[in-house]
Order: structure tokens, then C-alpha cells, then sequence
């Protein structure tokens, strides 16, 4: 049965992603609804609400201002508000009711502005759609608005990561583990779309040199910065020990010569195993090992098989219903849930590292050109379960291991925008790092 | 990177001195903020009361969100299920279709089968005008061995008719039907938390004969089900109103409200009432009184003259509370609340009139948010908010009060006073963890 998640947990939604995008940036953020989404969110989808402090709130819209459409009070509500507090901008957020009645959250934003002489962005988000497109949703509005001026490239090679939320990430150290990586191999960190990032960061994201797309929610942005300022992107996140080599190549060849790249794609083909040196996610034999390696650089083959633009990307769509049949990946054994960068990525470190075939079930938005041939399209829960009895070993987050078959080996890796807190104080940091610390 | 902000300013019409303060609202309605204590029940705490029971919430992502991480965070997912609307099923008119194929696909994906479905529905349910009756006839037909039950997640509709709150309580006990009645038998309804037995109500009835119970004392949906065997409901949370009205209605169960209340007059008379009604002797009050009078000195002579901070989660009856404190001498200075049942009127007049500086912050206004949230001398708050807004280690962590009624109430009070005071507690844990009293694993 479609849309039923009987024995599982259900993601965070659109409504909260933008919350979680613009958090760190001064504004005010207001969502247009009842009086149970604030609560929901600063309790289970934004580990920064105690310790930092942010001005999100909500409208505590009512059943009367609902029918009689009273836009009034609310733009009341916002101006008197943004009056005070003085945020540096006000994104007003949409939510179920407001979509059922059809609330016109720019015309809000535009009169609020007015009003206020702050600037205002309406997102016409509805709580129905995941995270991942209100992240999206706001980072490219966000850079929009305020990414603007004309370009001043950094004397060095410098990066913004775009997409980076706690809902993908956590709090665990991830984010400033892939920032430190950047300044290892010789970058420097420009603004990372939103952690420890401000307003005025943004406003200077167009000085990059390359953007690392680290999940779905930072493509739209990456794509306006390539169009306003000609910045090429890579997308990746440079998990495991072998990966982050081969992904710092690409952002420096991205940047000098200006392609963007899908950087997992690479993984896999054409390439020869490398040795393990120790045991860990389903090293116990080396069945099913393939035919990986990875000495550093990246080949012309491999590159081409990264670059999704013209043509190729046209082959690589038509493809797709062809998934999960690789030509170098004779058995899959490993099926890791979750977003499409983040868990792409994963798979080609585990690929690179173990040599051993990995595929994503990605129950979240995506595209196809962030999806390799293997990977699947998982959104219902029975997807999952049919799925998932095809590997040997699931990686996930917790919440989904009740829909593992008896003796399928489940290795935990919490994923905030699924089951929340939960799981933080054993959420691991796998960033530039051997993978061994995912957990049974 | 975590940093603060830091504002120096006051807090414009978020903070105001009882003397200027209007009832039952103190504070103009706005743009909210959502503190992170999180203490109090939610519907999904309250429904898990009737045993061998499963949830089943029809919403839109952003609403389950908060509600599926409910009964996780409760360790109870085995006992909750989602089905999920997604615009298609607005714009299309399928709800029907989606919610009774939805039920379907859930009970047989389930281990166990559950003797009732409570199937929530949300706010968009009532803008789409969908057909709820042909939804439960539907599966009252295909699932004869199971009770479904209607429930509400409607924050929309919170300030017209019944609240959430109190429309969960009137649900609640909506699969009882009526039984022969039971002359002994006596329900305590509409509380989330088990009323303490040590208190005098508990050895009234039951040294009457009475068999005193609640829903908490309920093992087996057949235990719940002999609920409505009972031959008088009590209750003391002003929420279960309409549930008490409502059994009375449809099961002939007769109902007493018990107030919340910290004044020995009104508990008397209350238990006078009690008295008549089930012809029990007249309760000796006099002991009680003067334990309670006994445990307030100690805690008084402890605690001194620190500042007290109060917040509306921890009692039904806040103004009651604190105007028995301040009549013990408890240096009671702020008050956390937005706004006041209409039965506290006469306590916030009489506030008002002698101790006219008290401060009332609202705990929603947006500046709040920025409150500065550490204070030089130390307070002891009663309550997780007060507890987080006064930024104080020293606090009685307690929300719904407790189950803590009655003169014995007060002592256990004073005494949960008194080892706050004394012992700091880590704050940022233990007020973030969701329904205090049910399992959690945060």
C-alpha cells in the first residue's frame, strides 16, 4: 500500500527543512500554521534549538483566520514583530493550511516588506513534501536574494558547501570535519550553506572557485551560482578513507575547468579492489569483492563517467529503468538507506575502501543524475521491504531495522531527519575517516 | 558552532506586573515561541492508556512528524502507525480510499493484532468536507474483531469548541459502552498521570468500600472496558469536563469535579460534596491541615526568602498554588503563564492586591526567546519552564500536577520543595524529554 508507514518512522517535512536551512542566518523565520509544528520542530529536528538561539516561530494560525482567509493578521503579526526583534531578513513558511486555502505567501512577504523595510521571502512550502525540498527550497532563495554583488575570486582555490543541515548531518562533527578536510588538502572553506555560516557569508558565496554539493538540498543552489557566477560544482561527501582523495582531485578539477561533477559516479568502473586491512561492514569473506582501486587520481574514463551534462546525462535517464543491473557490479551486497549525496557517497567509500558492492535505496527527493545505475528510488515502505531482501547487509538509520528479514546484518547509522534525536549521542562521524565505527 | 544572541533591551509585552496585568489573558495574541521544556503530555501520550490499543495518524508529514517521534521517543512504535496524505490525495478527493486501504495495509502488516484502532485524523481532514462516517462504516465492516475509535490532531481548531486536549479526553473513554454499574466502583477520569494513592481521596473512597480506579490502572482493554461499570466518574483536571458530561450522557455515569485547588475551604467543601454523594462519614480534616501546615514551615524555614519562579505546567490551578506560597511567607517573584482558567479569578485578584510586583512572563511572546536566561542569585522554580526561563538548576520537576492531590499533595509538594532546593538537577536532560512519567529514551 502506497503512502502507509505501519512499523516505521516517517521523514521530516518541507516546513521544517527551510526552518533548518536559514537557522544560523539572523532571520526570523514564521511558519503559517497551528500551534503544533514549532514545538514539533525545535523538538525533534533542530538540535541547535537549546543552545542557540534563533528566532523561529509559528503564527498559531486559527480555524476562524483560516476560513475567513485573514491574511491581515498575520502580516500584522509579522510586521509588528520584524519591528522589534529586527531580524536580518523574515521568511514566512507555508504549511497544510495554508496550501488548503490557498495562502499567497510571496504577495505576504511583499507586503510585509513593504511594511517593514526588511527583506521578506514567502515559500510556498505545504508539510507534504520531504525535508530535502524545503532545504533546496531555501538555500536557493536564500542565495537568490542575497547572493548578488559581483564575483571577487579568492586568490586561492575556496569551496562552499552547499546543502549542509543537521537533519543530514547532526551535530556530530561531520560538517566541521568536512570543513578541516577542505583546508587538509589545501582549499580554503568560502561559506558553508547553513552551518557556522552567516548572512553576509552567503552574500559572498559567488567568490568560490568550486561548490561541494554534500545533498540534495544544495543543488538548486549550486546550479543558480553556476549560472550567475559560473561556478561549477561537485557533488559528494568525502566519507571513508579512500573517497575524500579522489573527491579533493575533483573539486580541483571542477574548479579549473569549470564541469560539474557527480563525483560517486566514478566508483566502480573500471577500477581493481583494494586489499581490507581489517575487518568491518561485511568484510568477513572476500566474497563479493570487486573490481575497484583508486591510487589517488581519477582517470579520463572516470571522469567521463562523472560528468552528467549534453548527451551523457540523456543516457544516464534512459538508464534508469535499467537500475540495479551494473556492469561492474556483479552482486550487490550492501543496501544503504537515505538521502541520495549522503548515502551515494557512503556506498562509493565503502566501494573504494572494502571493495565491496553497496546501493542506495533513496526514499527521499532526488534526481537521476545524483542516483547511480544501481541505486534505487524507495519512497513507500513497502519499496523498502521488497528491497531489502535482496542484500545481505542494510545500513540505515535504526527506525528502519524492524523492516529487515530475520538474520539480515543492520548497521545503525542515525539519520536526524528520520527518527530525530534519538539516536545523537551515537550518531557516528564518519568523515574522512575508516569506516568501521557503523555499528551493529 | 553554537553562539548566543545576546539583547539588552526589555521584553516588550511579553513580561508584566500582575497589577497591570489583564484576566485571563495577560498577553496580547502574535507570532509564538516554543520553549524547549518538554514535559507535558500530547495526545499520543494519552491515548497509549488504553491497553492493547493502536494509533493510527492520518496527516501530512510536517503533523506526524512530532507525533511518530512521540511514540518512539516512548518506545512505544509498536503500538503507532502513519498513513500519509500528499497532495495528490487533496487534490484528487481520494480520502476515503486512502484511509480505510491505509487501515487495511496497516493491520496486516502489525505482529499482534490490536483489540481497538484509535484513528486520528488532522486539520485538512475538515477542510476537505471527506466522508468520515462511510471511513469507520467501512471499517467497523471489514475489521469486526477491532473498535476504532475517531481522534483529533486539530491545533487549527483549538480555539473554537473543544481544545485537542480536551477533545483527546472525551475520545478516550468513547469505546466504553454501557454496563451494568457497579455501586463500589468508582472512576478517577481525564488525567494523563495516575493520582498518588497516598492521598486522602484515594483512602476516603477506598476506606468506604469504594474500588477507586483510572485508566492507568488498566492492564487489558477488557480492564478498560469494565470502566464503564463504575457507578460515579471524578475528576479533578478541568480538561476532562466534557468527558465526565459526556459518559454521563451515554453510559448514566454521574460525575463530581474535584478542583485542583490549594485552599483548605474549597478542598473541604469538595470533599463535603464527596461525602454526600456517596454517603461516606465526614473526612477529619484537621490532621491533614496541620501536616500540611507542618511540611510548608519546614520547606519555608529551608528555602527562605530565594525567589520562587512558577510556571503553568506544573499544576491545573497555578494562582492557587501561589497564593497559598505567598500566605506561608515563599518569596514567590515571577509567574510564567499566558493565560489563567476562569476559576482562578478570585486568586489572581487577590495576588493582585498584595503582592502587586509580581511579574506574569508569557512563555510564547517572541521575545522570549531571547530572555536572559541566567540569573546571579539563585531561584528555585517550580516547573520545567520556569526552570529553563529562570536558567536555575533548583527545580521541582513535575508537570499535570503529579498526580500529587489534595493536603497530601501540598506535603509531598513541600517536600519535592525541599530536595530541589537541595540538590541541583541537570536541566537541559531532564526538561527536554517528551510526556514526564511515561518511558522515554532520550
Amino acid at each position: 500500500m502506497r503512502q502507509t508507514a505501519g512499523l516505521i518512522s516517517t521523514y521530516s517535512s518541507d516546513e521544517f527543512g527551510i526552518c533548518s536551512a536559514l537557522y544560523e542566518l539572523g532571520g526570523m523565520v514564521v511558519m503559517h500554521d497551528a500551534s503544533g509544528c514549532n514545538s514539533t520542530y525545535t523538538t525533534h529536528d533542530e538540535p541547535r534549538w537549546y543552545d542557540m538561539d534563533s528566532m523561529i516561530y509559528i503564527s498559531a494560525i486559527s480555524e476562524m483566520e483560516a476560513i475567513m482567509g485573514d491574511d491581515e493578521k498575520l502580516i500584522r503579526d509579522l510586521t509588528e514583530t520584524a519591528l522589534e526583534m529586527k531580524p536580518k531578513f523574515v521568511a514566512v513558511v507555508g504549511a497544510p493550511i495554508p496550501y488548503m486555502i490557498g495562502t499567497d505567501l510571496s504577495a505576504i512577504a511583499a507586503v510585509t516588506e513593504q511594511a517593514t523595510g526588511i527583506p521578506c521571502m514567502g515559500f510556498a512550502a505545504n508539510g507534504m513534501n520531504y525535508y530535502t525540498k524545503g532545504v533546496s527550497m531555501a538555500l536557493e532563495a536564500i542565495v537568490r536574494r542575497f547572493c548578488t554583488g559581483p564575483a571577487l575570486r579568492t586568490e586561492n582555490l575556496s569551496v562552499n558547501i552547499l546543502g549542509a543541515t543537521p537533519l543530514d548531518f547532526s551535530l556530530n562533527g561531520s560538517v566541521d570535519s568536512i570543513k578541516d578536510w577542505i583546508r587538509e588538502n589545501h582549499m580554503e572553506l568560502n561559506a558553508c550553506l547553513s552551518m557556522g555560516c552567516t548572512l553576509e557569508d552567503i552574500a559572498g558565496a559567488g567568490n568560490a572557485h568550486v561548490n561541494l554539493v554534500v545533498s540534495y538540498g544544495g543543488l538548486a543552489a549550486a546550479r543558480y551560482l553556476k549560472e550567475q557566477y559560473g561556478i561549477p560544482y561537485v557533488a559528494g561527501v568525502p566519507f571513508g578513507e579512500r573517497f575524500p582523495v579522489m573527491l579533493a582531485g575533483m573539486l580541483k578539477e571542477a574548479a579549473a575547468s569549470g564541469q560539474d561533477l557527480v563525483s560517486y559516479q566514478a566508483v566502480g568502473k573500471n577500477q581493481t579492489p583494494p586489499v581490507p586491512d581489517a575487518p568491518y561492514i561485511g568484510s568477513d569473506s572476500d566474497e563479493g569483492q570487486k573490481n575497484i582501486r583508486y591510487d589517488g587520481e581519477y582517470s579520463g574514463q572516470e571522469r567521463r563517467n562523472c560528468q552528467l551534462t549534453g548527451k551523457a546525462q540523456e543516457q544516464k535517464n534512459d538508464s534508469q529503468n535499467k537500475r540495479n543491473v551494473h556492469p561492474q557490479r556483479d552482486k550487490v551486497r550492501i543496501s544503504i538507506i537515505g538521502e541520495s549525496v549522503f548515502s551515494a557517497s557512503l556506498a562509493a567509500a565503502i566501494e573504494l575502501d572494502r571493495g565491496i558492492s553497496a546501493r542506495v535505496l533513496c526514499p527521499l527527493d532526488t534526481e537521476d543524475q545524483l542516483l547511480r545505475e544501481c541505486d534505487l528510488r524507495t519512497p513507500e515502505e513497502d519499496d523498502l521491504m521488497e528491497h531489502l531482501l535482496e542484500t545481505e547487509i542494510a545500513v540505515g538509520d535504526p527506525m528502519y531495522r524492524v523492516l529487515c528479514r530475520d538474520g539480515q546484518r543492520f548497521y545503525s547509522l542515525p539519520h536526524e531527519a528520520f527518527s530525530g534525536r534519538i539516536y545523537d549521542p551515537v550518531n557516528p562521524n564518519l568523515i574522512n575517516r575508516k569506516l568501521e565505527v557503523l555499528s551493529c | 558552532m553554537l553562539r548566543r544572541i545576546q539583547r539588552e533591551t526589555d521584553h516588550p509585552g511579553a513580561v508584566v506586573k500582575i497589577c497591570e496585568a489583564s484576566f485571563p489573558a495577560p498577553f496580547k495574541e502574535g507570532l509564538e515561541y516554543s520553549s524547549p521544556a518538554r514535559g507535558t503530555w500530547n495526545i499520543v501520550h494519552t491515548g497509549m492508556l488504553i491497553p492493547e490499543s493502536h494509533q493510527i495518524f492520518v496527516c501530512a508529514l510536517g503533523c506526524l512528524r512530532g507525533v511518530v517521534l512521540t511514540a518512539a521517543e516512548m518506545n512505544a512504535m509498536d503500538r503507532y502507525s502513519s498513513i500519509i496524505i500528499r497532495e495528490e490525495n487533496v487534490l484528487d478527493g481520494t480520502m476515503e480510499e486512502l484511509m480505510v486501504g491505509g487501515v487495511a495495509d496497516v493491520l496486516e502488516k502489525l505482529p499482534y493484532r490490536p483489540k481497538a484502532v484509535l484513528l486520528f485524523i488532522s486539520c485538512q481532514h475538515f477542510f476537505l468536507a471527506y466522508d468520515q462516517n462511510q471511513v469507520f462504516a467501512e471499517l467497523r465492516e471489514k475489521f469486526p474483531d477491532i473498535r476504532f475509535t475517531d481522534c483529533y490532531m486539530i491545533p487549527t481548531l483549538r480555539k473554537s469548541g473543544l481544545t485537542p486536549d480536551q477533545k483527546m479526553r472525551v475520545q478516550l473513554y468513547s469505546m466504553l459502552e454501557n454496563r451494568p454499574k457497579d455501586p463500589q466502583k468508582i472512576n478517577l477520569i481525564g488525567s494523563n498521570l495516575p493520582i498518588c494513592r497516598s492521598s486522602e481521596l484515594v483512602w476516603m473512597l477506598e476506606s468506604g468500600g469504594y474500588t477507586f480506579r483510572s485508566i492507568h490502572d488498566c492492564q487489558t482493554f477488557e480492564d478498560y472496558l469494565a470502566m464503564a461499570e463504575a457507578s460515579v466518574n471524578l475528576y479533578y483536571e478541568p480538561l476532562a469536563r466534557m468527558a465526565a458530561e459526556d459518559l454521563e450522557k451515554r453510559l448514566c455515569q454521574p460525575y463530581l469535579y474535584m478542583p485542583f485547588t490549594f485552599d483548605d475551604e474549597e478542598l473541604s467543601k469538595a470533599y463535603a460534596k464527596l461525602s454526600e454523594m456517596l454517603h461516606l462519614p465526614k473526612l477529619d480534616e484537621e490532621p491533614l491541615r496541620r501536616k500540611k501546615r507542618e511540611a510548608l514551615f519546614a520547606a519555608k524555614e529551608l528555602i527562605g526568602d530565594t525567589p520562587v519562579a512558577v510556571d503553568y505546567t506544573l499544576t491545573f490551578r497555578i494562582l492557587s498554588l501561589v497564593r497559598l506560597l505567598l500566605t506561608y511567607g515563599f518569596r514567590v517573584t515571577e509567574i510564567y503563564a499566558d493565560t489563567f482558567l476562569p476559576e482562578e479569578r478570585e486568586d489572581f485578584e487577590w495576588i493582585r492586591e498584595n503582592y502587586p510586583e509580581i511579574r506574569i512572563s508569557s512563555c510564547v511572546r517572541p521575545w522570549m526567546r531571547f530572555q536572559e536566561r541566567e540569573r546571579e542569585e539563585k531561584i528555585l522554580a517550580l516547573g520545567q519552564k520556569a526552570a529553563y526561563f529562570t536558567g536555575t538548576d533548583y527545580f521541582v520537576n513535575l508537570v499535570e500536577s503529579g498526580g500529587l492531590y489534595g493536603y497530601d499533595g501540598v506535603v509531598r509538594l513541600a517536600g519535592l520543595m525541599q530536595e530541589a532546593f537541595l540538590h541541583k538537577k541537570d536541566r537541559k536532560s531532564v526538561i527536554q524529554k517528551k510526556g514526564l512519567g511515561c518511558e522515554s529514551c532520550i
